[in-house]
């Protein structure tokens, strides 16, 4: 058996390895880099650096995501002491003048220069995506260079389950997957279940739409989710986790696994991690593309092998999860919390946000805005300082109309709640949710109804078909949506679409159905007139 | 022996009533004759919590909640015919009668029909949504029974008999949402079935005309929803007498069964 490995080493090889380096460039490979041409821009920056005989003094690394991901492909040069530039678009001819103004030979034009003091950049507070477009993900050495297990061997070496458990209490930090349950309670109900064997499982199906928080971490940042698992098994009592990933993020599925190989290799995970008495083993499992399999019930007969049909809750998977054992479901991005929380501390945590909704939240900024990509806010920022600010707000002299958070289960933030502090209770207040952490924003050229028929549509054709109410309430409430924008509305519509809505939410199974009906709930309550006005042209065609 | 259960004092629509620790809100109601109505639900088979015919009202719970899957809790306040429970049941009742083909007067099952007993309890006259009219093929190949997927409407009863009584798991649920269909064999015509104990608890178990005997005509399709339990409480006590009977086709009445 190979001996555990020795984190403080391998962090000063590494580091020490890179400072041998005058000059690096760090591209990022993440899947929107990659679909805007990041491939080939790597690939020319390599043989650039080569060619121009400066291999032994400029290191090319392929990092994660930098988050203004509408102007990839992107790429940071950083100077051994401190000077550091980006680039935006980078192909191939932007590549050679990258590799050719380090060689001291002319010139990236202006045009492909990002300016790092934009509030895109310095709103940000990053402890989720603190390593994402630093560290190379498919090096393990690269990530403990950046404090990767520390947070493990902490909690393994100086602290108990409870201890790990009271600390995650005390941080205050919420379930990121959108209902924003307490995680510490969570904790402490798996950590009191007594089993033989119990399990902890990562969800990675995230599926809104627009919405990539979590594959970004699972790219970029993989030992961080699985270092956050292995920490909750330790504090929990659980042997064996699950890493659940949606079939649509094979880079993710691919990068996890060679990092569960990689801390495996080094005692990481497997028997006595760490040299400790604490056994912990992972798999990644992979979901068959259902969006109703991020429902934890339904993610649970996904993992054992069975059709992804949510259950009846209670029993809640602490008591009978997986294979009948108690089990945890933390989403990625909560997972991804834990080793800073541990590390530095509950206070240290609690501190950013605010009272009830501590830390940070990803979003995923889309729509209407200048700059789209992915930012790490702390809790509490407005609504006006993500969407003007850091997103430079709407482009092309357009207004601001609303903002959708939340996705197929969420709400519409219409312009006057504009300085709404972004946290779980505010938002539920204006009839939206926090949700994973998708959000879009619409200028005065959207059609809310039309809004709400597109989140219908997602979930009539995501639901599972068990319960009546979501399956054929779903169908009939797209099809009053459908009738509705086309200019086909009858009179009565809005009444029948409004109490169809109440039965959907107050009678179907799981989550899905109960919420599907938000969307159309929200819009009807702030942009009514709209309804109104394309039932009257329909009355008067 | 029979096993010693803690009785729980609950309350159904103003009557007090003693339950049992571990029974439903529905089962403890029935024991006691209050009727709530259900589909999905079928004494004797794992519940399923699906058709949401059965939501009940709890004190102190902000949404209904399925009579058939809830567990009666101490002093736990019920009431089940509320004008709010009432107008979701026709709701949901009208959903299922505009997902499908349901013609009553062309149906086997016509006067025999769980639907259209709900239907009609519920005051359910006539259906506010668009009717789908599906394209669904039937199902004629077993030599014994029919399926008619118009008149399904995903209880997942014959789903849940096949395997849990019988054991042979000839039916499943295939595809999501509303083309959420059921198939035998994982997809093969139900008379190429080499599982197929040809048992028919599946149609004994139908709650409306979609599984019925060949050469049923209008009107002639008679379920017996209560053989389940009756088999369950036989091979749990081990008595058997009275026999335990299954529904005749109407070949067998004639004489010449296949």
């Amino acid at each position: 058996m190979a001996t555990p490995i020795d984190l403080h080493e391998v962090a000063e090889r590494e580091l020490e390895d890179q400072a041998r380096y005058p000059w690096r460039i760090k591209a990022c490979g993440s899947t929107a880099c990659q679909s805007a041409g990041a491939g080939a821009s790597i690939s020319t920056l390599e043989s650039e650096v080569v060619a121009v005989g400066l291999s032994d003094s400029v290191r090319v690394m392929s990092t994660g995501c930098m988050g203004l991901c509408s102007r990839g492909p992107l790429v940071r040069v950083l100077r051994r002491g401190g000077e550091e530039t980006m680039y935006q678009s980078v192909d191939r001819d932007v590549a050679v003048d990258i590799v050719g103004a380090v060689a001291g030979r002319g010139e990236v034009a202006d045009a492909n220069r990002i300016d790092r003091h934009i509030p895109f950049f310095t709103r940000q507070h990053r402890v989720v995506l603190a390593n994402a477009g630093i560290i190379d993900p498919d090096r393990l050495a690269s990530a403990v260079a950046h404090g990767a297990y520390s947070a493990l061997e902490k909690a393994i070496t100086t602290m108990t389950p409870d201890q790990v458990v009271e600390a995650i209490k005390a941080s205050g930090l919420r379930g990121r997957g959108g209902a924003g349950y307490p995680v510490g309670a969570k904790w402490s109900l798996l950590a009191g279940a007594s089993s033989d064997q119990k399990y902890v499982i990562a969800n990675g199906d995230e599926g809104d739409p627009g919405a990539y928080m979590d594959r970004t971490v699972m790219e970029d940042d993989p030992h961080r989710v699985i270092e956050g698992l292995a920490i909750a098994a330790y504090a929990t009592g659980a042997t064996r986790g699950y890493i659940y990933v949606r079939a649509e993020y094979p880079k993710a599925v691919e990068r996890l696994d060679r990092a569960i190989r990689a801390a495996r290799r080094s005692r990481l995970l497997g028997r006595k991690v760490l040299g400790s008495d604490f056994d912990f083993e992972v798999q990644v499992r992979i979901g068959a593309g259902a969006f109703v399999c991020g429902e934890e019930t339904a993610l649970i007969a996904s993992i054992e092998g069975r059709r992804g049909n949510p259950r009846l809750r209670p029993p809640y998977p602490t008591e009978s999860g997986l294979f009948g054992m108690p089990s945890m479901i933390n989403n990625v991005e909560t997972l991804a919390n834990i080793p800073a929380i541990v590390s530095k501390g509950a206070n240290w945590f609690s501190s950013i946000g605010t009272d009830r909704s501590t830390g940070t939240k990803v979003f995923a900024l889309a729509g209407d805005l200048t700059n789209t990509g992915l930012i790490e806010v702390p809790m509490g920022i407005s609504l006006r300082e993500i969407v003007e600010d850091m997103g430079g707000g709407v482009p092309d002299g357009k207004v601001f109309k609303a903002a959708q958070t939340g996705g197929p289960s969420g709400g519409c933030i219409p312009t006057q709640f504009m300085d709404t502090s972004v946290d779980y209770e505010s938002l539920r207040e204006l009839g939206s949710i926090m949700g994973s952490g998708g959000l879009i924003v619409m200028d005065e050229d959207t059609s809310m109804p039309e809004v709400a028929r597109f989140f219908m549509e997602f979930c009539m054709d995501e639901s599972c078909g068990k319960c009546v109410p979501c399956r054929a309430g779903t169908v009939q409430l797209h099809g009053l949506l459908d009738r509705i924008c086309s200019g086909e509305g009858r009179p009565g519509d809005l009444g029948l679409l409004e109490e169809l809505c109440t039965v959907v939410r107050e009678t179907s199974l799981c989550g899905l159905g109960q919420s599907a009906p938000n969307p159309v709930v929200s819009t009807l309550h702030y942009f009514r007139d709209e309804y109104e006005s394309l039932l009257q042209e329909a009355a008067h065609a | 022996m029979p096993e010693v259960r803690r009785s729980i004092a609950i309350t159904i629509d103003d009557t007090e009533i003693d339950a049992y620790e571990g029974e439903s809100i529905l089962q403890a109601a029935r024991r006691f004759g209050i009727k709530i109505p259900s589909m999905c639900y079928l004494e004797g088979l794992s519940v399923w919590g699906a058709c949401r015919i059965c939501v009940v009202e709890v004190a102190g719970q902000h949404q209904p909640r399925p009579a058939c899957a809830t567990l009666v809790v101490e002093d736990m306040e019920v009431r089940t015919n509320t004008a709010r429970l009432q107008s979701h049941r026709r709701t949901i009742l009208e959903l299922l009668f505009a997902e499908g083909n349901h013609v009553c007067a062309v149906c086997v099952s016509n006067g025999n029909c769980e639907l259209q007993d709900r239907a009609v309890e519920a005051g359910m006259d006539h259906v506010r949504f668009d009717y789908r009219n599906p394209l669904r093929p039937v199902d004629a190949t077993h030599p014994k029974y029919v399926f008619d997927p118009n008149r399904c409407i995903v209880c997942t009863r014959c789903v849940r008999v096949c395997d849990e009584i019988e054991g042979a798991h000839v039916w499943d649920v295939a595809s999501r949402g509303h083309q959420a269909h059921l198939v035998t064999e994982l997809g093969q015509p139900w008379g190429r079935s080499s599982s197929c104990t040809w048992c028919g608890k599946c149609v004994a178990s139908c709650p409306t005309g979609a599984l019925f005997y060949q050469g049923s005509a209008v009107g002639e399709s008679v379920h017996a929803p209560d053989l389940v339990a009756r088999l369950v409480a036989a091979r749990r006590d081990h008595e058997w007498f009275p026999p335990v009977e299954s529904p005749t086709s109407p070949n067998e009445q004639n004489g010449d069964d296949r």
